[in-house]
């Protein structure tokens, strides 16, 4: 009984990297405020090109750089800024040359009916609010230092997400009275938290950068869907969820 | 016969080659990833990064969470358990089934539970917080409960073991003998099952030291105030490999530690 589960475990798992490995698949590690816009991308690309399979791996920039350093194998790295993108061309994982494909900005978000009565970043300093922001380390905790620094507001931070996605949640669910995520993530809960613009002074540009990877297990499968982000098609698409294009 | 006898003996000695390896194999599971710890530490920086402020503050955080975790799972848990013990009630099975079910949810879906029930816009939360002014997540109470929700069951089902195995005429005898039924608890029931005792509040207390999941989605991450030792390792992954293995290396040390000492104890209850 045992050994009858242990071997087909050992036979699904011997499928599943068999498929990882020679079958057409392409996996994409791609930033957490990408994961609505990718994953539409993903599903016009398959139909376009139905002899790929593109698996998307989402999380924080910085996280991902992490697997991919250590040696995960991903076939496309998709970040939320350049830094990330860098260091892993630095360490030579990148194949030709990382390109620019979208742009974001930074919001406010609040919970629907803005129960903080935030107007601006000046709240943020305000203690009685639970102000979150992400950790400093993935891409929307530094562009969001930054914009509180230009704006002159030390804020009063009660929790530091691990990415922009577990921000939104908790200002979803109204956890949170403020937090400074990317105007896409406020386009994609379609409604569920308030957007409040950040003033042109203050805001910052985040650029996403998409590149191959040097040791991707399907190099050319990634470069089509490289391609196909970078096509017209990919790019109506990024626009439909609020993507600044290059 | 004599022959017969010291043969069986030698081979009851020298266990069978196949166990052997797969006894080494498993072993190896758990001391791998041990030794990848080892092989990244940087020797040389430990020190400074032992004292550095984020330690120092992740591990009074987790210090703090833990045993308030386990004294909550004690004051509440052995209670539980003796009641799942030695109460027959309808539906006995679906209150253990309940009290075991956080050992294989995901501790994430855990903290999503508790943000739903006890944050400030929660089931009980949001009354709380009306009534009391009292907010939970992002809080220290938030990494005490989160921990305690996934820590809690250990000391349940090694306690509700124990009170089994007791024999149940040591307290026939002693309320025979004129002790009040508190009395019988205190002085017969919870000496006679302290291996138990000791085993679950170890099992506890090291659950709760690890807690990640339930407590960075229920309590949120701040440095100093819920940012816990796992929390701590998890964001230092991504910025400061050098901390994050330090900071690993602490918790396995504290977590070995008391499991040897406390061997013991519990090696004999499980």
């Amino acid at each position: 009984m045992i050994v009858g589960l242990v071997a087909g475990a050992l036979v699904l798992a011997a499928c599943g990297g068999a498929g990882d490995t020679t079958g057409d698949d392409v996996l994409v590690s791609a930033a957490s405020s990408l994961t609505e816009v990718f994953t539409e991308i993903e599903e016009a690309f398959e139909s376009a090109t139905p002899e790929i399979d593109v698996v998307l791996n989402i999380g924080g920039s910085s996280g991902l750089r992490e697997q991919i350093l250590a040696g995960a194998p991903a076939d496309v790295f998709a970040s939320a800024n350049i830094s990330n993108m860098d260091l892993v061309a630095d360490a030579g994982d990148v194949e030709g040359d990382p390109a620019i494909f979208a742009r974001n900005r930074l919001e406010i978000a609040v919970p629907t009916g803005n129960p903080g009565s935030v107007t601006g970043l000046a709240d943020f300093s305000r203690d009685e609010l639970l102000i979150g922001l992400c950790a400093e380390d993935v891409p929307c905790g530094d562009y969001g230092r930054q914009v509180l620094q230009r704006a002159d507001v030390v804020p009063s931070v009660d929790t530091e997400e691990p990415n922009v996605r577990a921000l939104l949640t908790k200002i979803e669910a109204g956890e949170l009275d403020a937090g400074i995520v990317y105007v896409t993530d406020v386009v994609s809960t379609g409604g569920d938290v308030d957007g409040i613009e950040i003033s042109d002074d203050d805001n910052v540009y985040a650029d996403y950068p998409i590149a191959v990877l040097t040791d991707a297990p399907n190099g050319d499968a990634a470069a089509a869907f490289m391609a196909f982000v970078l096509s017209d098609e990919g790019r109506s698409i990024l626009a439909d969820h609020g993507f600044g294009l290059p | 016969m004599t022959k017969r006898a010291t043969s069986w003996d030698r081979r009851k000695r020298r266990p069978p080659v196949v166990l052997v390896i797969l006894a080494v194999l498993g072993l190896s599971v758990f001391v791998i990833p041990l030794l990848g710890l080892l092989a990244r530490t940087p020797w040389s920086d430990l020190p400074t990064l032992l004292t550095s402020d984020v330690v120092l503050d992740a591990l009074r955080v987790s210090v703090v969470a833990s045993l308030g975790a386990t004294a909550i799972s004690a004051i509440l848990g052995i209670p539980l358990a003796w009641v799942l013990a030695r109460v027959e009630f309808p539906g006995r099975a679906i209150v253990r089934g309940l009290v075991v079910l956080p050992l294989v949810l995901p501790p994430v879906v855990g903290g999503a539970a508790l943000l739903f029930a006890l944050g400030r816009r929660g089931l009980i939360g949001e009354p709380l917080n009306e009534m009391t002014g009292l907010v939970l997540p992002f809080s220290m109470w938030g990494v005490i409960i989160a921990a305690t929700f996934v820590a809690m069951p250990f000391l349940v089902i090694t306690v509700e073991g124990g009170l089994r195995n007791l024999d149940p005429r040591y307290e026939g005898a002693a309320a025979t003998l004129g002790a009040g039924r508190w009395t019988v608890l205190w002085r017969v029931t919870l000496p006679m099952i302290g291996s138990s005792l000791a085993a679950g509040l170890a099992l506890t207390w090291a659950r709760a030291l690890g807690e990640f999941g339930a407590t960075i989605t229920f309590a949120g991450n701040l440095q100093g105030r819920t940012q816990s030792l796992p929390l701590a390792v998890y964001v230092a992954m991504e910025s400061d490999r050098g901390a994050a293995v330090a900071l690993s290396l602490i918790m396995v040390v504290i977590s070995l530690t008391v499991l040897i000492v406390l061997r013991h104890r519990w090696w004999g209850a499980l």
